[in-house]
């Protein structure tokens, strides 16, 4: 007879709710203890990497503007995206949805470029809410019409659209007086967002993302439709939704990202570019998928998470600036912040069990 | 038209078509088995990136080749814990693979940015490949052009000639009939999803080593996307990927021959092209429901584990 530890994995009875809520942060713990690792393996020294990669880009009044300011997009396009998540419905195509939005609104801006009205801002968002639906209705209708793949079809239209987004600013929408660089004016006041607090970037757009958040939040978990949407992502949506009543979450669950990404997109141009260029968004379409998820397609935690990955981002810039770290770690600790909560999300179903016991020994 | 250009354009085709030969076929075996690996870009870009690093650094082919194909397995490998062992969402996984490997390859290239590799140099076949057309058109490629030839032969007898390919097939149709019998589910999984992953790598170093052999960071491009379409394109069949993989070697290859001619055309319209294409021949297929649900494996994209029945 001898002493053995048994370690058994067994199906919880219903999914742990404290789990649900503690995934995202041991996968974000995880996250942070590779981060060490890799600054180790880059030869620097982790305690040093980690002040600049995580406290240096947010330990004054600017920095926290500048997180405001990435985090805005993110949490934005993440509640859009929730959406359609929460449905099934794989909206792939934010970052193309993104930049169509900013063709738009651009176009408005270049267009009334000496105008200093006041509708000119509401008009470029207004543009960009239009364009960025009409590009996600794409994947929308020929999911609805021919059931083609949506995640195929709007991942596709990302690379459609950030090539037209090019061809237009190599042509029509170039500064004419920009010495051929492929660029767009530089907005005038009118159609450039007001900065809320001097001495940052802080532009008034983060109060329109908040805005969007609390609307998705009251949408989702308060409207009737929200709640055919969470019926609809459980498990039997096929014996519960009759295929009409489906598409049309489709529909809303496309929509939503579109609009979303859109409205991100003027606000990019508008905010801390001031211009069109060839490529307006770091990636903010992908990261904004791991956004949702990370925040559990919850707009309260898809605002938390927001934050981290726009910490993400700004200590990728402030590494690489002070510490000489490549930047591209970014999209390395994206990865594995995404990879741990889907490993994490195992203990919401599961649990694993260890117990001494008696055993027969051989 | 004369025949030298036609030959040539064709001969191109084949060339540009040889990244998703490898790369669909890969994520056909995995299909077959009933997982659906949305990864396929990201193994392929790191895939490309640990190959072009071996041939640099080395100048074996043959190093390359191996890395790379390593380097995508052990990629799919992560994908087959989070989705085989702990269960989770494969769609979200997959995502979770592509933007990781964005970012790996993208880290791993930072020294290697321009860089550019001398290629790999045709075979020339002694008598074959100096027969007037023919030659060219059959006998004019590179090594790893012909291994993506005998993988498509080895794949398609494997699936439809040999035991295993049948019980392959049969896990992704009913894994729990396979699991009855006494069969190990998971285990035949890991290793259709690990052969999708070294696939897919050798995809990537074929584009990063043999068909434009400079490093560019995200020079996958979305082919591995598009190989993804292309197997549903083919209807889970070998012999349509591998026309599937051609037709979109030549819309590919399209875009610099059009302004050949002299045709005013942006090139970012004509870069638009591949994945336009793909949109319509994924709608064109998709429309005949009937062929999709009998063609596709009843267990793709589900979560399956015996432990759960």
């Amino acid at each position: 007879m001898r002493d053995a530890v048994l370690i058994k994995i067994e199906p919880r009875p219903e999914p742990s709710r404290v789990m649900r809520y503690c995934s995202p942060l041991l996968a974000a713990l995880l996250m942070l203890i590779s981060g060490l690792i890799i600054f180790t393996l880059l030869g620097k020294n982790p305690v040093e990497a980690f002040h600049a990669f995580f406290v240096e880009p947010i330990n004054d009044f600017y920095g926290l503007g500048e997180l405001c300011i990435k985090a805005s997009p993110l949490m934005l396009i993440g509640t859009g995206l929730a959406v359609g998540f929460r449905a099934s419905i794989w909206n792939i195509g934010a970052e193309g949805q993104l930049a169509i939005g900013a063709l738009c609104g651009g176009a408005v801006a270049v267009y009334f470029n000496q105008s200093s009205s006041g509708f000119i801002l509401p008009a470029m968002i207004s543009a960009g809410a239009v364009g960025g639906m009409l590009w996600a209705s794409i994947p929308a209708l020929l999911r609805t019409k021919f059931n083609a793949n949506e995640i195929l079809v709007s991942l596709m239209l990302n690379y459609v659209a950030i090539l037209l987004l090019a061809m237009l600013v190599h042509g029509p929408l170039r500064d004419p007086d920009g010495y051929g660089f492929p660029q767009s004016v530089l907005f005038g006041e009118s159609a450039t967002l007001p900065i809320m607090i001097e001495g940052t970037r802080l532009h008034v757009g983060v109060l329109l993302s908040l805005a969007g958040v609390v609307a998705g939040w009251v949408f989702l978990e308060k409207s009737f439709t929200g709640y055919q949407i969470r019926v609809a992502g459980g498990a039997g949506r096929a014996a519960t939704y009759a295929g009409f009543e489906y598409n049309r979450l489709i529909w809303i669950g496309l929509l939503a990202g579109g609009l979303a990404a859109g409205v991100a997109g003027v606000m990019e141009i508008a905010g801390p570019i001031g211009q069109l260029l060839p490529s307006v968004s770091p990636g903010y379409g992908y990261a904004a998928i791991i956004v949702a998820f990370v925040g559990r397609l919850h707009p309260g935690g898809i605002f938390l998470a927001s934050l981290l990955m726009a910490l993400l981002y700004l200590g990728g810039e402030s590494g690489q600036m002070n510490l000489d770290l490549p930047s591209a770690v970014t999209g390395i600790f994206q990865g594995l912040l995404l990879f741990y909560l889907l490993a994490a999300d195992f203990l919401v179903n599961y649990r694993i069990r260890t117990k001494s016991s008696q055993q027969e020994g051989n | 038209m004369d025949l030298s250009l036609v030959l040539h354009i064709m001969v191109a085709a084949v060339a540009a078509g040889t990244p998703f030969v490898f790369a669909a076929l890969g994520e056909l075996v995995t299909e077959k088995s009933g997982v659906l690996n949305l990864g396929v870009e990201g193994m392929m870009l790191v895939g490309a990136i640990t190959g072009f690093i071996a041939m640099a650094k080395s100048g074996s082919l043959l190093l390359a080749v191996v890395s790379g194909m390593a380097a995508g397995a052990a990629m799919a490998a992560v994908f087959g814990v989070l989705t085989l062992t702990l269960m989770a969402n494969q769609v979200a996984s997959g995502l979770a693979l592509t933007i990781f490997g964005m970012g790996l390859s993208a880290f791993l290239g930072l020294d290697y940015t321009s860089f550019a590799l001398p290629g790999v140099a045709e075979l020339h076949l002694p008598l074959l490949s100096d027969l007037p057309v023919i030659g060219p058109l059959l006998f004019s490629y590179d090594v790893l052009v012909y291994s993506s030839v005998v993988l498509f032969v080895a794949v398609s007898w494997f699936l439809y000639k040999t035991r295993a390919g049948l019980l392959l097939r049969g896990i992704g149709e009913a894994p729990e009939s396979a699991h009855a019998l006494g069969y190990n589910v998971i285990g035949i999984r890991y290793l259709a999803v690990l052969f999708g992953g070294a696939m897919a790598g050798l995809g990537g170093v074929y584009l990063s080593v043999a068909y434009t052999p400079v490093w560019v960071e995200g020079m996958v491009a979305g082919r591995g996307w598009v190989s993804l379409a292309l197997v549903v394109f083919a209807t889970w069949r070998p012999l349509r990927v591998m026309a599937g993989a051609y037709l979109f070697g030549g819309i590919t290859i399209a875009q610099f021959h059009v302004q050949g001619f002299g045709i005013e055309i942006p090139s970012q319209l004509l870069s638009m092209l591949p994945y336009i294409a793909t949109i319509i021949v994924l709608v064109v297929i998709s429309r005949d429901q009937q062929t999709i649900r009998l063609n596709s494996p009843a267990s793709l994209g589900k979560t399956y584990h015996p432990e759960n029945q």
